[in-house]
């Protein structure tokens, strides 16, 4: 939900979907995955990823850091260990 | 309508089937159980078209019931004491959803130690939760008032759950005759659940329950502290209207008075409040207040009410441990600080775990009244 405002559905319910965007999470990061040259672009990362702030792009897995909280999950379940991390 | 000589709980489960929930959901505890257990053998006799969800817990029932509103469905759910008091966690989640539940409390002490008998503690627990409260005298006033209770629910003015409190054993366990309505003229009155703000469509989706920040979380709280509030007017027209179709009201829907024109007015709420009357009724020197709608709490009308009296007595079946009276003598002693002359108040804590209250604890409250000092509360035993 927003920060602020005046109008709220009766029960804070929201009615437009989409909301989780408008809340960029990625200031939460401790340590950040960095994708390296190694990645085969499999998607396992995509799946795994909570945030759901991973897309493979040309190729390769591309992490929105506006909302990737750092959790590492990527990192881990990456069968190549094409993932590594940074604080 | 037809009379009927029935246990205060099969006429529950007799009226849910007029309210026509689609999910109920409840787990069976003393002395709630026979309404659950005449409404899981009606379901399973295909008498009864709701869907009927067997949990393994208060939790779970709640949350069920909770799940199965905000998805756009009818609920109803019943527990009493500890079950209720399991439910503790749901019950402000589903207040502040502005969920439109609807629950019957057989109320029954709580533990330690362990008890199975009446008193008011484990709603009267739960009075800050958001959910209206209505205490009910008798059996035909519980089945009316569930009735009622979804009806104001499910107002767009109210979107609140309500808690319709009757006596354990007192009402729940005892056969009085009953005036049940017809099922065609309950559906006049109580036509099917539409709901609005929280429905499970795929085309419009929503979040519900969604994290809020501090800013927006206040404002949502003093919103639903405004619609509680609010929500007085409407427990009274549906009341009115109720009156109308079906020749039975109760008072105002917040308070009944009767024969409330003496020095003397005794307070109460719950199956008690029919011995009072008789005393009331022998004595001549005492009136009574019942107060059927505890949340949101009827502040005008008990100043209306007790203004000109010189003493108010309160007789209710809880305790406010820490603070040596029962809940509702405090609250209503804040009510009448606003009066530039107030009226002597003063408290007995009566019948809890199931001590009965007999006409002559009634009396000797009474008595006892005029050798208390203003704003002194005592143990009815």
């Amino acid at each position: 939900m927003k920060k602020s405002g005046d109008k709220f559905e009766p029960g804070g319910v929201i009615k437009e979907p989409g909301s989780s965007k408008e809340v960029k999470t990625g200031s939460w990061r401790v340590f950040k995955p960095i994708v390296t040259e190694n990645c085969k672009g499999c998607g396992i990362c995509v799946q795994f990823c909570p945030e759901g702030c991973i897309k493979v792009k040309n190729g390769k897995a591309t992490i929105d850091y506006d909302y990737c909280k750092g959790c590492l999950i990527c990192m881990n379940e990456c069968p190549v260990k094409a993932i590594k991390s940074e604080r | 309508m037809t009379k009927i000589f029935m246990e205060g709980s099969e006429v529950m489960a007799k009226t849910v089937i007029l309210c026509r929930p689609d999910v109920i959901s409840a787990y069976p505890i003393t002395p709630q159980t026979h309404i659950v257990e005449n409404l899981a053998k009606l379901v399973a006799d295909g008498k009864l078209k709701s869907k009927f969800m067997e949990v393994e817990s208060e939790f779970s029932a709640i949350s069920s019931v909770a799940g199965a509103c905000a998805a756009g469905s009818r609920t109803f759910t019943a527990s009493s004491s500890q079950g209720l008091a399991l439910m503790h966690e749901v019950l402000f989640a589903s207040a502040g959803l502005r969920l439109p539940l609807v629950m019957v409390v057989a109320n029954r002490a709580l533990s330690a130690p362990i008890n199975i008998w009446n008193d008011q503690q484990d709603s009267i627990s739960e009075r800050d939760s958001g959910w209206i409260q209505l205490y009910v005298e008798t059996v035909q006033e519980a089945a009316d008032t569930l009735i009622q209770a979804y009806k104001i629910a499910e107002d767009k003015r109210v979107l609140l759950p309500v808690m319709v409190c009757m006596d354990g054993f007192i009402l729940t366990h005892t056969m009085e005759p009953v005036d049940l309505p017809e099922e065609k003229e309950v559906k006049q009155f109580l036509p099917n659940y539409k709901p609005t703000h929280a429905i499970l469509d795929s085309e419009n989706p929503m979040t519900i329950g969604p994290f809020t920040y501090p800013e927006p979380y206040f404002k949502l709280r003093k919103e639903l502290s405004t619609a509680v509030d609010n929500s007085k007017k409407i427990i009274s027209e549906v009341n009115e209207e109720f009156g109308r179709k079906f020749k039975r009201k109760y008072g105002d829907g917040l308070i009944e008075e009767y024969k409330n024109d003496k020095d003397v007015a005794i307070v109460s709420m719950g199956s008690v409040v029919g011995t009072i009357k008789e005393v009331v009724d022998s004595r001549k020197d005492v009136g009574l207040i019942k107060i059927r709608c505890y949340r949101p709490f009827p502040k005008e009308e008990l100043i209306k009410a007790l203004k000109d009296r010189k003493t108010v007595i309160v007789i209710e079946k809880n305790v406010a441990l820490g603070l040596g009276s029962g809940s509702v003598l405090p609250e209503i002693r804040s009510v009448l600080y606003s009066l530039d002359k107030r009226p002597k108040l003063v408290g007995f804590i009566a019948g809890l775990g199931g001590t009965d209250i007999r006409i002559k604890d009634i009396e000797k409250a009474v008595d006892d009244s005029k050798k208390m000092k203003d704003g002194e509360a005592e143990w009815l035993i």
